[in-house]
């Protein structure tokens, strides 16, 4: 979808500030709400595109209020309603008014390590060949799904050309609907002058990660 | 911390609310029995104590002393890396890109906070913030400047925008005079943002 999660380029966004010696977390709530976003996946059973989706399908304003783990709280909170693990009543509450609803599995402290090291890996093995080659030339389709998608804006009918390819990879936007369907994935290089004709760097080059049916041949 | 404050006001808005609001929600997610709030603890425990920046640093340190393992890295990043046994979550397919006299390499998620975990940790509240965000694929040197540092003009910026599940690592330049360190005192030199690509490594002279 198109929203103001998708930020690059954008001209009103003011000057980076980095913090010396910056703490993984700000506060006690950052802690455990970024610990509860991890372990609920297990009982929950979302991905981690329906998590993106989760957090960035919302209006700008919201998005652009909250904090990072404000973000991501507001994102398992979804999640969660979507599926009556937990009901609004509750979170206004702020305690149990109904059953538990079953589940399958949760994730215990010792199964913690075991889950972290076998993350999430994303290759599958591919359907069809690859349609692109490294080198070719090729146009970003410019398309506005608003549904879940990968595709950054800014790139969104420029051409490119392929200098990475990476074997077959989940299919965020139909991975967001339950459905991995795994295409090719792609590095996609950019000229800088062709993105930002106005940009002051002419020697800039930008690369996003582009699934194939992003892609059109020039 | 009034400076604190300034650089991260929305971390402190509301936060009373917040915080009220993320303990009610634990203790309905414990009680309903989704949650095992000592694993909890673990996820915590494990990103703020044992993942981290100075698992990139022995990465870097490395590639810079042993030239076959620097070739293995920059041919397999996921395996090389899992050499130190660095692994898992958020660093599933690795990619690791290497700065030369001519090109300078930078790292974002202009979409979310894609960063890789097993070697850096968690990502600083910049690397996810707007200005960060907007200015890296637009503007590096803009980015650079408010890190307080300029590229020579002549250095051609490189951006890769993280939007699938690749992560890239920075292999920056090992710094000039620094012949016959060993592994660990030049990983001392590698800081977390020169393997972001929003700063440099530390010459020889600002470490003990």
């Amino acid at each position: 979808m198109d929203g103001a999660h998708d930020m690059g380029g954008v001209a009103w966004s003011g000057p980076v500030r980095p913090e010396p010696n910056e703490p993984p977390f700000h506060a006690e709530w950052e802690r455990r709400a970024f610990a509860l976003t991890l372990a609920m996946a297990t009982p929950g059973g979302w991905n981690i595109d329906m998590s993106r989706f989760a957090r960035e399908n919302r209006p700008a304003n919201d998005y652009l209020g909250m904090s990072y783990f404000q973000i991501w709280l507001a994102g398992i909170e979804r999640l969660m309603l979507e599926r009556k693990l937990i009901e609004a009543d509750e979170l206004a509450a702020g305690k149990v008014l109904h059953p538990a609803k079953p589940v399958a599995r949760i994730l215990k402290r010792d199964d913690v390590a075991a889950v972290l090291r076998r993350g999430g890996p994303t290759e599958r093995e591919a359907k069809a060949p690859a349609l692109f080659a490294v080198g070719d030339r090729v146009r970003a389709k410019d398309i506005h799904p608003v549904t879940h998608t990968r595709l950054p804006q800014y790139v969104r009918g420029h051409v490119g050309q392929i200098e990475l390819l990476h074997g077959s990879h989940v299919f965020p936007d139909s991975n967001s609907r339950g459905n991995e369907d795994p295409q090719w994935l792609y590095t996609v290089t950019f000229a800088g002058s062709d993105l930002w004709p106005d940009a002051p760097d002419p020697g800039l080059t930008v690369s996003v990660d582009a699934w194939e049916p992003y892609l059109e041949r020039v | 911390m009034g400076e604190h404050d300034h650089h991260h006001d929305h971390d402190h808005s509301d936060l009373s609310e917040t915080e009220l609001r993320v303990r009610a929600l634990e203790s309905i997610l414990t009680e309903k029995g989704y949650v095992d709030p000592a694993a909890l603890d673990l996820l915590i425990e494990t990103y703020e104590t044992k993942v981290g920046p100075r698992n990139g640093a022995r990465v870097v340190a490395r590639a810079w002393t042993d030239p076959a393992y620097r070739e293995r890295l920059l041919a397999d990043a996921t395996a090389a890396v899992a050499e130190l046994d660095f692994v898992g979550r958020q660093g599933e397919h690795l990619v690791a890109v290497e700065n030369t006299p001519t090109t300078h390499n930078m790292v974002v998620c202009t979409l979310c906070s894609c960063y890789p975990w097993p070697v850096l940790g968690l990502p600083p509240v910049w690397y996810k913030s707007a200005p960060y965000r907007s200015k890296a694929v637009k503007d590096p040197r803009g980015v650079l400047k408010d890190f307080g540092f300029d590229l020579p003009a002549a250095t051609k910026i490189r951006v890769w925008d993280s939007t699938a599940e690749i992560r890239y690592l920075v292999l920056p330049m090992r710094p000039e005079g620094t012949e016959g360190w060993s592994e660990e005192r030049l990983a001392d030199l590698v800081t977390r943002d020169s393997m972001i690509g929003t700063g440099l490594p530390k010459q020889p002279g600002e470490v003990d």
